[in-house]
């Protein structure tokens, strides 16, 4: 059996402690353990990645106990890509936060980030929806600590705020996950895709319930409208580091969503059929709406990137809603490139919020490194805008394209390219206020310019902006790829079949539990 | 049947009251209303094996048993539900010595993103 698979779980699971115990007073030490960490998780993504590529799918039985008996670690061509986006992702979030310092200003940083990926690579491996859940929290119990890094009272209260919101969603998740269980009696994922096509067609209302339910928790997660209330404080009150890395947890839902739709209530499935057209699509597209026009009528610019991220899930949910093959992959493309054009601006608008006595979009002088920051924001916003020549261009032309036979495909269209013109000169007036209006603005007699950046915050950042320039220039590659990802997807036999028929102990077929 | 309807119940009157208390503007009432609702899903949970009475959770040679793994699932979620309540009475307790005020929505200045608040 491989072992590489349960590696970028193991790993922060016992770096994380390390960090707490030994080097709880030195930052150095703390700091290189922290990214030699994150450095062998890229290599060992990479690893996987390559080892999936070829459609395989890698199983680990945790104590080599047989499925659905014992849980189950799985990779296949979705979550090993997503492992791989989230630590390149942690990669550079990482070196911004010790380039801005802004890990010194609380207590285990480095330790909470580590929990952090644990729980965010788990939820992308794991096999077994109970075991979802239990990541969750754990990188929802991690972010919590991020959350209020550095106190402060803004803060703190923001953190009341996403803290209750997200204890209310892990409670729907356990009232889905026991109706589940009540009717198929497995909560593995590949057996429950086996168990669901059985279940009498006259006795549905149950697992119609939690497959609702389930929609409704992973559409927290993801920030879909209605359920995105939790999402625009906490992300601008975070410090910039754990809002860009938070960047990566909305796509924790929409793989969710991906992932239990395609599999266990796939879209031919008779009892949950309508569930995608009916609620998720609208839903999906009153997110890209409220989102890009939150990005115009925001009065501070971290709350601007924070309306933009609900706006791009929106874009990732609309792909995803259509549950085609091609809306698939379009999606994917565009998750890849909304994550790391979020991050990025998350980071830009720190640099900002470094030079200035706030982040309001009003003229105040100019801030110290204006021209190479004001630069990055202008790629940054060109990309999550949408506008040529960058990867949400092309990210959006995918996703049109995919939706275009589609009876939907007059409103798609519509409130797509209407909401990438409101993002687009929503962007373009934080800009100009902070940047160009800022030349006008003589500073007040006295005051000292503020010291400019670390180079090294700006070597993150522009690490995360010539990934997404990578991502435009081998978008042809990067297409193929997802096209492959997503038509294993909706061909789940090798994953089912490789998850339950592999022997364990306990490796005779069984009859019933019950 | 007592014993379904008792169950049934409990998890209703428990959920209702939880959801009332976590409408509520204050961050104790709220807290106190989604540890309710934590009770409610850990008896939801338990009863999802279905209910049997005088049953050993293990398989035997008897012919009655009960499900035992709802139990164990009731047991991650109890300790989760734990540490998750202790964490955000932390946070509450701390947002609330710090700015004199435990309501749960944003106060008029920051709701407002022409943003009063010095950050």
């Amino acid at each position: 059996m491989m072992h590489w698979i349960i590696a970028p779980i193991v790993l922060p699971a016992i770096l994380a402690p390390f960090i707490v115990l030994a080097a709880r007073h030195h930052f150095g030490i703390q700091r290189v353990f922290s990214v030699a960490g994150v450095l062998a998780q890229i290599a060992i993504a990479l690893g996987l990645v390559w080892q999936t590529s070829d459609g395989s799918v890698i199983l680990y039985q945790l104590g080599d106990w047989a499925a659905p008996f014992g849980i189950v670690v799985v990779g296949d061509r979705l979550s090993t890509m997503m492992v791989l986006l989230t630590a390149v992702l942690a990669l550079f979030v990482l070196l911004y936060a010790i380039g801005s310092r802004w890990d010194e200003r609380g207590w285990h940083f480095h330790a909470l980030f580590q929990f952090q990926l644990m729980g965010i690579l788990g939820a992308f491996l794991t096999g077994d929806l109970f075991n979802l859940f239990v990541f969750f929290e754990v990188l929802l119990i991690a972010s919590y600590g991020l959350m209020i890094h550095s106190g402060g009272d803004v803060r703190l209260r923001a953190g009341v705020q996403y803290v209750l919101f997200n204890l209310i969603g892990s409670t729907l998740f356990l009232f889905a996950l026991g109706a589940i269980y009540a009717q198929t009696g497995t909560l593995n994922m590949a057996d429950l895709a086996q168990r669901v096509t059985l279940i009498d067609p006259a006795d549905t209302v149950g697992i119609r319930l939690a497959a609702v339910l389930l929609l409704l928790v992973f559409a927290i997660k993801a920030a879909v409208v209605p359920l995105h209330f939790w999402l625009p404080s906490s992300y601008a009150e975070a410090p910039a580091p754990v809002a860009a890395l938070f960047a990566i947890m909305t796509k924790v839902g929409a793989y969710a969503i991906i992932r239990v739709y395609t599999m266990i209530f796939p879209p031919e499935l008779e009892v949950t059929a309508d569930l995608h057209t009916t609620w998720l699509m609208p839903a999906a597209l009153a997110s890209l709406a409220i989102g890009m026009i939150g990005v115009l009528a925001a009065r501070k610019l971290d709350r601007l990137v924070a309306f933009s991220v609900i706006g791009s899930m929106g874009m990732v949910m609309v792909a995803i809603s259509m549950f085609t093959p091609e809306g698939t992959s379009a999606a994917l493309y565009y998750i890849v490139h909304s994550t790391l054009a979020a991050g990025a601006l998350f980071l830009i608008a720190d640099l900002v919020r470094a030079g200035r006595a706030n982040l309001e979009l009003v003229a105040m002088p100019a801030v110290s490194g204006a021209a190479l920051t004001s630069a990055l924001f202008f790629v940054a916003a060109i990309a999550m805008a949408g506008l040529p020549p960058l990867s949400g261009f092309t990210g959006k032309l995918m996703i049109l394209d995919a939706e275009f036979d589609t009876p939907q495909a007059t409103w798609i269209w519509a409130v797509v390219l209407c909401s990438s013109l409101i993002s687009v000169v929503g962007f373009a007036r934080a800009g100009s206020v902070l940047f160009w209006k800022a030349k006008s603005v003589t500073p007040p007699d006295g005051s000292q310019p503020m010291p400019a950046p670390a180079a090294l915050s700006y070597v993150a950042i522009g690490g995360l902006i010539a990934l997404l320039i990578a991502h435009t220039v081998f978008a042809g590659p990067a297409y193929r790829y997802m096209a492959n990802t997503s038509a294993q997807l909706f061909a789940p036999q090798p994953y089912i079949g490789t998850v339950l028929e592999t022997p364990g102990k306990l490796s005779t077929p069984t009859k019933e539990e019950h | 049947m007592g014993l379904e309807l008792l169950v049934a119940s409990a998890i209703g009157i428990l959920t209702a009251a939880g959801t009332y208390l976590t409408l509520r503007l204050r961050t104790f009432p709220v807290i106190l209303g989604i540890s309710l609702l934590t009770y409610a899903v850990n008896v939801f949970l338990f009863a999802s094996g279905r209910l049997t009475v005088g049953a050993p959770p293990i398989l035997s040679d008897a012919a009655a048993y009960t499900d035992p793994l709802p139990q164990a699932l009731v047991l991650t979620a109890i300790v989760i539900s734990f540490g998750m309540t202790a964490v955000v009475v932390m946070i509450a307790l701390g947002a609330y010595l710090g700015s004199n005020d435990d309501s749960v929505d944003d106060p008029a200045a920051a709701s407002d993103t022409r943003g009063e608040e010095t950050t």
